[in-house]
């Protein structure tokens, strides 16, 4: 086998990663803020019942969150799961607007409530006020543990290996078993490119929300 | 009757009375100060005029319109209180500025959405609303230039000094047209020498036909530009008068109390 030759096809098992990676972004970020607005709610009982499930999403492994939802609806319902993405995707969704919901909350209640009311004071809806006033604010701070979670998730995308899901990883490990190692070190690189650009993607949206301090 | 009437008014958090039956008047034109020690009910008494706090009971008329009437508030809408909100106008202790806009952008933004709101249904009216907006955006320049700050427009507020952001607040909070501006001890946050620039934008201010409230720990400010003075003491109007029946000759020993403290040379 040749460079050339394993380097496409592991590129082609890498695009598996990536449609984890971006159906993941697409939709745990807005799953995230309804989470969040569970968890920040006045009445007592959603906010108990998201932040438990917050809790319980945030304290298993997500490679058990997998098995769960790979296995069980097979184990207990007698309906096997059949599609190995598909079940990827709840457990990695799930998991990742967790971990966002909570990002969100921190951001939304960082905010002085000086500018809820500086806001009020000045006539504007709530609407107005979250939109116009504390909206940026939250993104400006969110960014940087935003660019975190997010850079993890590109790294997490190969736990999808553990339900055999054909991503980079599990390509690699076809190439060992065969007697092949290199590639099993070599599909670091891949990883290091896409955590690599999309750093340079969150230190542009930082520069770009400079022009302002608070 | 007067311009403005407080009558009744009751607040408190939780156990804690904050305040126990407040009232008076203001005549339009005339600026009152209210000085008092700090847990005194100033500072909620303002907030409670800007509906930033909801008194328990009590009555608040101004111009001969009932603003709030504790027997009723709960079934007053949002919208209906963000109209009534709009007569007061609020100059925070900590300016409040939005850190995202310029000082420009911050005194239009509130007037820019109003025109927007009013108007979103008359898209016929398209003319009309370029030329309110204009307008809007040719006032608030003016209002800045006024207080100084032409070459600040379009400066961010943590590129301006303190007494700047506060200049900027106040020239916001005129932008609404408030009948009247409320003062929340707009330079208790500032340095001294920065002191001096926002008074005298607040003093300039004074014309007959504005009227403020001033919560200040600046008593030569209280004596020299107000013409009413009230001071506070454990929720409660303690003294109240013109600055010299005030400062001159406190009746109640806690004024004296008060003032003596104040003027104490270190």
């Amino acid at each position: 086998m040749g460079f050339t030759q394993v380097t496409l096809d592991l590129l082609i098992s890498f695009k598996e990663n990536c449609t984890i990676f971006a159906a993941t972004l697409l939709f745990a970020l807005p799953l995230g803020l309804l989470i969040s607005m569970g968890s920040m709610n006045k009445f007592f009982p959603l906010r108990w019942v998201t932040k438990t499930f917050v809790w319980i999403i945030r304290g298993t492994p997500l490679m058990l969150q997998l098995f769960i939802v790979f296995y069980v609806p097979g184990i207990m319902f007698n309906a096997p799961m059949r599609d190995r993405m598909l079940a990827t995707l709840i457990a990695f969704i799930i998991n990742y607007a967790c971990y966002f919901s909570e990002i969100y909350r921190g951001g939304i209640e960082s905010i002085a409530q000086g500018q809820y009311e500086a806001g009020q004071v000045l006539g504007m809806t709530k609407a107005q006020i979250f939109f116009k006033v504390i909206l940026l604010q939250v993104i400006k701070r969110i960014v940087p543990p935003m660019g975190n979670e997010i850079i993890t998730l590109v790294k997490d995308t190969s736990l999808a290996r553990i339900i055999a899901v054909g991503e980079i990883l599990f390509a690699a490990e076809r190439y060992a078993g065969r007697g092949l190692i290199w590639p099993m070190f070599y599909i670091g690189v891949y990883f290091l490119l896409f955590c690599g650009g999309l750093t340079l993607l969150f230190n542009y949206v930082e520069k770009k929300l400079d022009y302002f301090r608070g | 009757m007067a311009f403005l009437e407080v009558m009744g008014i009751y607040k408190n958090f939780g156990k804690t009375e904050v305040l126990k039956g407040i009232d008076f008047s203001l005549e339009k034109g005339e600026v009152l100060a209210i000085i008092g020690s700090s847990g005194s009910g100033k500072t909620t008494l303002l907030r409670c005029l800007n509906f930033l706090e909801t008194p328990d009971s009590g009555c608040i008329t101004l111009n001969k319109e009932v603003l709030f009437d504790g027997r009723q508030y709960k079934n007053m809408r949002e919208d209906e209180i963000r109209k009534k909100r709009l007569h007061f106008g609020l100059v925070f202790q900590s300016f409040n500025l939005f850190p995202q806009y310029t000082a420009l952008q911050n005194v239009k933004l509130a007037a820019e959405l109003m025109i927007k709101d009013e108007r979103k249904e008359i898209v016929a009216a398209k003319a009309q609303w370029t030329a309110a907006l204009e307008e809007v955006n040719q006032e608030a320049q003016n209002l800045l230039i006024r207080v100084g700050l032409e070459d600040k427009m379009h400066n961010y507020p943590w590129e301006l000094s303190g007494g700047q952001q506060q200049r900027v607040a106040i020239v916001r909070a005129l932008s609404m047209k408030p009948d009247i501006l409320c003062f929340d001890e707009p330079t208790s946050a500032l340095d001294p020498e920065l002191t001096g620039e926002v008074l005298k934008v607040i003093k300039g201010l004074k014309s007959s036909d504005r009227t403020m409230i001033v919560v200040t720990h600046e008593m030569e400010f209280a004596k020299n530009v107000a013409d009413k003075v009230i001071f506070m003491a454990n929720g409660v109007i303690e003294e109240e008068g013109t600055p010299e029946q005030v400062f001159e000759h406190p009746k109640s020993p806690l004024t004296q109390a008060f003032l003596n403290k104040s003027f104490e040379s270190i």
